[in-house]
Order: structure tokens, then C-alpha cells, then sequence
């Protein structure tokens, strides 16, 4: 192998790289918490909701969740626009993780809640709750609190997928690193340097949400 | 102009569907190959050895197969080979379908009760005796449904070898798309065909999670 390794061609481009990394961040920030949001809102309907949204809801998981990111993600930059919905590559990204992520957390949360014992519901029923202010109160923040290391593990792994929003010109960090190996010819380089951020950022947010995890559900004292 | 039927759009779409097929099973095949052998290694190798797979999981499962792909492309063409997309595409997949594949099953083995363990190593049963009698035999029930499921992943997986040029479904739809200048059909049409390659396996995954836990029910 005659080929000379040489990351010293990456140092100019520190800043694109830091802005990508930034829209990286800004991307799964989003994503996590309006699409947590709409899984928790979907895991109710499965679970407790009205009976007609039921099926609306089953097939809107299930379709996302047998279907690759990317193409969710070329359907909605691409597609929509026939429809006369038109966005930018930005919102056209969040958008797509906020329902990818919301069909996976539905998953998720709906285990959480359906391993809720009986008791509970009738507790929260007996005490003249609402169904409603049961799931609110009762069921919901300890449902989370058992699915949280797996629902952590999802947004990892939606946040490892975001990846490929560079295809629609999104600038994230990997449209940063194309753009930085259409420069300098380094494509290798490039590509380990920014695999290796890659790494770090999943290892820095599974740390993140382990820390959210004990801020948001202290242990009881028993 | 020329005119496209829906005929024609689905006619190319199918054809290349072929290739995702093929890719997916390639790299089904070829990561469980790979991931066995991680799991050996992960489980009974020496401590150094089970290190390593432990940081080889780690990395294929914490870096983007984006980047995965993008690095088996650039990095095989530093040997200089000159690397075709599929190359790079059926090396990426493999080694990160192997990472994946080998931590489902290290989970299922681990499932299983350290006294079988013991047991088998009371009769006298090498390593590689009690995995193939005892050990595999019982984790391999605990280990279909997820891996039915993991499959769905890997189908998945392989359309992001469009981006690396592998003309499979993805590829097909943009190159249709471009023709056509109807992209709600052709990305529509292409999600309903990946939806039909996944929902099988991912229902059959849900159906043989029910039928294999049944000496687990009721706990």
C-alpha cells in the first residue's frame, strides 16, 4: 500500500465540521422529543383510545417500521411537494425522524403500558379518575420509566440513521464530510475522522439519556 | 416526451428489487458466518480475543452504516482495488449484520442457565462440545424470533447502498423518479414494495415469539 495517510488536510475545515455536528445535534434533539411525544400519543390509542383510530394507528407503524428510513425520508422531500407540501431540507429531515422515531416509540411505550398491572388502572378508577387522568398520572410515568433503556437505545439508533439526511441536502454531519472530501480528495480520512465523531456523539448521548433517566424517575426510597 | 405507465414505473422498480433480495441475502447469510464466529470468540475466546469482539460489536453498532459504507468504499480502493459498489456494499453489510447478529445471540446464550453449564463441563464436554449439545441447541429457540426480526434490519439496510451507486430498489426509484418526474408514485410504490419484502418477516418474527415462548408463558 503506497498511499500516505494525512489528517492535517482536515484542520481548515474544523468549523464545517463543528456546524455539522451541530445540526446532528439540533436534528436528534428534535426529533427525540416531538417524536417521543407522538409515540406516547399513539401508544394511548393502541392501549386505551378510541376504538376507530385504532387501525389508523397499527397502520402507520407498521409502515413505517417495515420500510427504510431513506425512502420515508425521499417520500416526504420529494413526494409531498406533488401534494402542493412543500418544506426545507431541514424540516423535510426533522419531520421524517419525528415519525420514524414516533413509530418506534409507539412500540415501545405501548410494552411499557400494557405491562402495567390491572390493579392500577382500577385503583386510579376507584379513586374517581378519568381514564385519562389514570393514564396521566398513573400509568404513564412508570411505563416510561421501564422502557426508558430501550427507548434510549431507539433514539441512538434514530440519531446513528440521520445520517443519511445528507441525501436530500440536509447539512448535517455527513453532508459536512462530503462536502469536506469533495475538497481535499481525502475521502478516507474524512470518513474515519467523522465515523469516529459519529462513535462519540452515540456514546455522549446514551450517557445523556442515562442521566436524563435518573433526573426524571428518582429512584424511590424504599 | 415519452409517456410512462404505472406499468412500466413498477416493471423497473421489480427488476430491481432483485438486487436488494440478493444483497439482503448475501449479507444475512454472510453476517451470520461472520457473527457465529464473533460469538465464539465473544463468549469463550481469551480475554484479549474477547475483547476485541467486544469492541467490534461496539463499533459497528455505535458508527452510521452510512459511514460504514462510505469507509469500505474509500477504504478497499486503497489497496488499490478498484472497488465496485457491490463489493463495498456486501463487505459493509456483512461485517455490520455480524455485529448485530453476534450480540442478539451472546443474549440468547446468556440466557441460558449457568448449572447447564456446569453440567455439561461435569461430564467432561470440551467448549466446543457444550456449545454444539448442549448450549446451542436450547439458545437456538431463544434466538429465531429476534433473529427473523433483525432480518427485517438488514433488508432495510441495504437501501442505503443507493448512495455508494449500488443500483438496487432505492437506486431504481431515484433513477426513475429522474425519468419520470413523478416521484409520490415511484417513492410510493417503492416504499409498498419494501413494505412487502419486510411485513412478512417481521409478522413471521411476532408469530414464532409466540409459538417458541410457550414453556416461557404465563411467568
Amino acid at each position: 500500500m503506497t498511499y500516505q495517510f494525512d489528517f492535517g488536510w482536515l484542520l481548515p475545515y474544523m468549523t464545517v465540521l463543528l456546524k455539522g455536528i451541530g445540526i446532528t445535534l439540533q436534528l436528534i434533539l428534535v426529533g427525540a422529543v416531538l417524536g417521543v411525544a407522538l409515540g406516547t400519543a399513539c401508544a394511548w390509542v393502541r392501549a386505551l383510545g378510541p376504538v376507530w383510530l385504532k387501525p389508523v394507528v397499527a397502520g402507520y407503524v407498521e409502515l413505517i417500521r417495515n420500510t427504510p428510513f431513506l425512502i420515508q425520508l425521499f417520500f416526504i422531500f420529494f413526494g409531498l411537494p406533488s401534494l402542493g407540501v412543500q418544506m426545507s431540507e431541514l424540516t423535510a429531515a426533522n419531520l421524517a425522524m419525528i415519525v420514524n422515531l414516533g413509530a418506534y416509540s409507539c412500540e415501545i411505550v405501548r410494552a411499557g403500558i400494557q405491562a402495567t398491572p390491572r390493579g392500577q388502572f382500577e385503583a386510579g378508577a376507584s379513586l374517581a379518575m378519568t381514564p385519562f387522568e389514570t393514564f396521566w398520572h398513573v400509568v404513564l410515568i412508570p411505563a416510561l420509566q421501564r422502557i426508558w433503556p430501550a427507548l434510549s437505545s431507539q433514539i441512538v439508533i434514530v440519531m446513528l440513521g440521520s445520517a443519511v439526511v445528507s441525501q436530500i441536502a440536509a447539512e448535517d454531519l455527513t453532508f459536512a464530510a462530503n462536502f469536506i472530501q469533495s475538497r481535499n480528495f481525502r475521502a478516507f480520512e474524512t470518513y474515519f475522522v467523522s465515523t469516529l465523531i459519529y462513535l462519540a456523539l452515540a456514546i455522549l448521548l446514551r450517557q445523556a439519556l442515562s442521566g436524563l433517566g435518573w433526573a426524571l424517575f428518582p429512584k424511590k426510597k424504599a | 416526451m415519452v409517456e410512462f405507465t404505472l406499468w412500466d414505473i413498477l416493471r423497473n422498480l421489480l427488476l430491481a428489487t432483485r438486487w436488494t433480495i440478493a444483497l439482503s441475502l448475501v449479507s444475512f447469510i454472510g453476517g451470520g458466518i461472520v457473527g457465529a464466529l464473533l460469538l465464539f470468540v465473544r463468549i469463550g475466546g481469551s480475554r484479549v480475543a474477547r475483547l476485541f469482539a467486544k469492541g467490534y460489536v461496539e463499533l459497528f453498532q455505535g458508527a452510521p452504516l452510512l459511514m460504514q459504507l462510505f469507509l469500505a468504499f474509500f477504504g478497499l480502493g486503497l489497496f488499490g482495488i478498484d472497488v465496485p459498489a457491490w463489493l463495498a456494499a456486501g463487505v459493509a453489510l456483512v461485517l455490520w449484520t455480524a455485529a448485530f447478529l453476534a450480540e442478539i445471540w451472546r443474549g440468547c446464550v446468556e440466557s441460558i442457565a449457568r448449572g447447564q453449564w456446569e453440567a455439561s463441563s461435569s461430564l467432561g464436554m470440551g467448549y466446543i462440545q457444550q456449545m454444539r449439545w448442549v448450549i446451542l441447541p436450547q439458545a437456538l429457540k431463544v434466538a429465531v424470533p429476534p433473529t427473523v426480526g433483525f432480518s427485517v434490519q438488514v433488508v432495510k439496510g441495504t437501501a442505503l447502498t443507493s448512495i455508494i451507486g449500488f443500483v438496487e430498489l432505492s437506486k431504481a426509484g431515484s433513477v426513475v423518479t429522474n425519468a419520470t418526474f413523478q416521484p409520490f408514485t415511484v417513492y410510493g410504490l417503492v416504499a409498498l414494495i419494501y413494505f412487502a419484502l419486510c411485513w412478512p418477516l417481521s409478522k413471521s418474527s411476532q408469530m414464532l415469539e409466540r409459538k417458541l415462548n410457550v414453556a416461557h408463558r404465563d411467568h
